[in-house]
């Protein structure tokens, strides 16, 4: 927990840019060389691995019981439709 | 506004990105999929509440979230046929290996805070910005941020830290190559 001290503030600074809120995590076993915080490398990854599970559901597009569900209630005299309360 | 066809067409285009938060958000198709006929009930019923212009998918998901959280459990005779069949067929879909590594990604995300994996499915998969993702949820953009860098650091610390050296696909995979049992 470095950095408060005034003297060669601004070359630290430049070099040790680490984001605020990462921890250095003690670990027990074998460290690895690379930080343990919030990468960047790992921030992509999880990045891609969240798109990725999104994604596959988004590429399965409108299932027929959505589109046939839409169709029907555009049929006059569809009623029975629920009332507000999540709609805000 | 009057349900227009131009505003069905947009809500049925919704409905891929709404499925996809509704399974994101509670790591189960078919209450994602009752969750997503629901809210196009409701959008619809509703749809008078609609400002024209403003940003349908961020109304959608808002009532789909909204829903979401208040523990929506009643079903609808409607959905009884359907869900079935519907869940037999993703289950049916190919690509295991892929499945494996989601497998293992949705059950970190199931470990966060609701709060936390709504913010970052809104801002990192669903591609709203901090300030829909925030109206979405009814909370400050500040808190948004900070909702997904508290939801990336711990998923972060539970999938990558302690495999720094190994971003392998899977378990047993890393357990192979790493061999760090220490």
């Amino acid at each position: 927990m470095h950095g408060e001290n005034g003297e060669g503030k601004s070359e630290r600074a430049m070099k040790d840019l680490k984001p605020q809120g990462m921890k250095t995590q003690p670990l027990g076993n074998s460290a690895p060389s690379r930080p343990t915080g919030l990468t960047t490398e790992i921030q992509a990854r999880i990045g891609h691995q969240l798109r990725a599970m999104y994604d596959e559901v988004v590429r399965q597009g409108v299932p027929d019981r959505f589109a046939e569900l839409i169709r029907k209630l555009d049929e006059p005299g569809a009623a029975g439709i629920p009332k507000a309360e999540g709609s805000e | 506004m009057p349900l227009t066809n131009n505003l069905r067409d947009e809500i049925l285009a919704s409905v891929p990105n709404l499925r996809a938060f509704a399974i994101s958000l509670s790591g189960n198709t078919d209450r994602a999929d009752d969750l997503v006929q629901e809210t196009l009930l409701r959008a619809i019923a509703n749809i008078d509440s609609f400002q024209p212009g403003s940003n349908l998918p961020a109304w959608l998901f808002t009532i789909l979230r909204n829903l979401f959280r208040s523990d929506y459990r009643k079903r609808r005779r409607e959905v009884e046929d359907a869900e079935g069949t519907y869940a037999q067929r993703l289950k049916t879909q190919p690509a295991q290996g892929v499945h494996i590594e989601f497998e293992e990604f949705r059950a970190a995300l199931d470990k966060l805070p609701q709060d936390q994996r709504e913010a970052l499915i809104l801002v990192g998969a669903s591609g709203f910005s901090y300030e829909d993702a925030a109206a979405i949820c009814g909370c400050a953009v500040g808190t948004i941020k900070s909702r997904v860098n508290r939801a990336r650091s711990k998923l972060s610390s539970l999938l990558y830290v302690e495999n720094a050296d190994d971003f392998g696909p899977d378990k047993t995979v890393r357990a192979v190559i790493g061999g760090s049992g220490g």
